[in-house]
């Protein structure tokens, strides 16, 4: 195999194991502090306003994880630094 | 989508115009295009203010705004809000317009650039010195890298670094991931369901300037407020001492 193809099959897969597997540990935390501010409204809907605005960035914060992995997986795709360097070399 | 192919990822790489080493490319272009319309804006805005009760709508619109602001800083910080209200509500607002603005066709907004997100949380971590030191002092300031132990301190100089790299890349992912979803639906369901991501992608620019301006409101109120609280605690201790 050369080393084009290897490099493409390996971005390709790579970049959705990438967002796969990063999305499972931000969706369980998101789900889990989703779940406790739902039951702290309702406990204490005087403070709905304090706990939305925690939770959001909260939410914000927990999310900018699963952001990482699909930026990776977007640079893996859409700008591969080895995937330009093999196909400058192989047109030069 | 029309300006961007579906395999750039930044706006950086649409380039209008070259001359020599200079190019313009559409994050400059649609920034200067953004910070026009602001500016002019709230010059046509504020040019005729009124306190009387009758008042045009737009400025009806700005009050709303800069109270909004306001009260959000004050809720936060539990400061005055004025010495905060210029930098995070101009960080609010430079996110929030082009994040709007995005609607419009061939309108890249220039959030979706690594570039301008690096730009504005390198603003944010440059505040965050300047105003604990103007309110705390030097030394002040410099405690707090010390604030458990002083073992702590590296993890301390470390989280600073990272939560500037983390605020530039959330804000670049979200916007990028908005335009790019897009731009991936418009090639396999190009009918109506588009529209509907586009309107997610507003919901989530609003949040995203939200969320930004309340972080670069946490940093900053985090380096200024805990010398306060500790002398707050200390009077308290003092006083508990003397009554017993």
């Amino acid at each position: 195999m050369d080393s084009i193809s290897l490099i493409g099959m390996a971005s390709v897969i790579t970049a959705g194991l990438t967002i796969g597997i990063g999305a499972i540990g931000p969706a369980l935390g998101e789900g889990r502090s989703v779940a406790q501010a739902l039951s702290a409204l309702a406990q204490q809907p005087d403070e709905a306003n304090r706990i939305t605005r925690t939770l959001f960035v909260g939410l914000a914060m927990i999310e900018s994880t699963a952001i990482y992995a699909f930026v990776v997986s977007m640079i893996l795709l859409f700008a591969n630094p080895f995937w330009d360097y093999v196909v400058s070399n192989a047109g030069g | 989508m029309d300006l961007m192919s579906i395999k750039q990822i930044s706006p950086d790489q649409v380039i209008f115009w070259h001359w020599g080493p200079i190019s313009l490319n559409a994050t400059i272009l649609f920034t200067w295009a953004v910070m026009a319309l602001m500016v002019l804006g709230s010059w046509l805005i504020t040019r005729r203010l009124s306190t009387d009760v009758h008042l045009s709508r737009w400025q009806n619109l700005l009050e709303v705004v800069v109270n909004g602001m306001r009260n959000e800083i004050r809720d936060i910080s539990r400061q005055k809000p004025d010495p905060y209200l210029y930098f995070v509500g101009t960080l609010f607002l430079f996110i929030l317009v082009p994040n709007i603005l995005s609607v419009i066709p061939g309108f890249i907004t220039p959030t979706a650039s690594l570039s301008t997100t690096a730009g504005l949380a390198i603003c944010v971590f440059a505040a965050v010195p300047i105003y604990g030191i103007m309110s705390r002092g030097l030394p002040g300031y410099l405690r707090q890298y010390l604030e458990p132990t002083v073992f702590m301190l590296p993890f301390n100089v470390i989280g600073e670094l990272s939560r500037t790299l983390a605020l530039a890349v959330r804000l670049f992912g979200n916007m990028m991931s908005g335009t790019k979803i897009v731009a991936i639906l418009l090639a396999i369901t190009p009918l109506v369901f588009p529209v509907v991501m586009h309107a997610l992608g507003l919901l989530t620019g609003v949040i995203q300037a939200y969320i930004f301006a309340v972080l670069a409101m946490v940093y900053i109120a985090s380096a200024t407020r805990a010398q306060q609280q500790t002398r707050r605690e200390h009077k308290n201790n003092e006083r508990k001492g003397e009554n017993s």
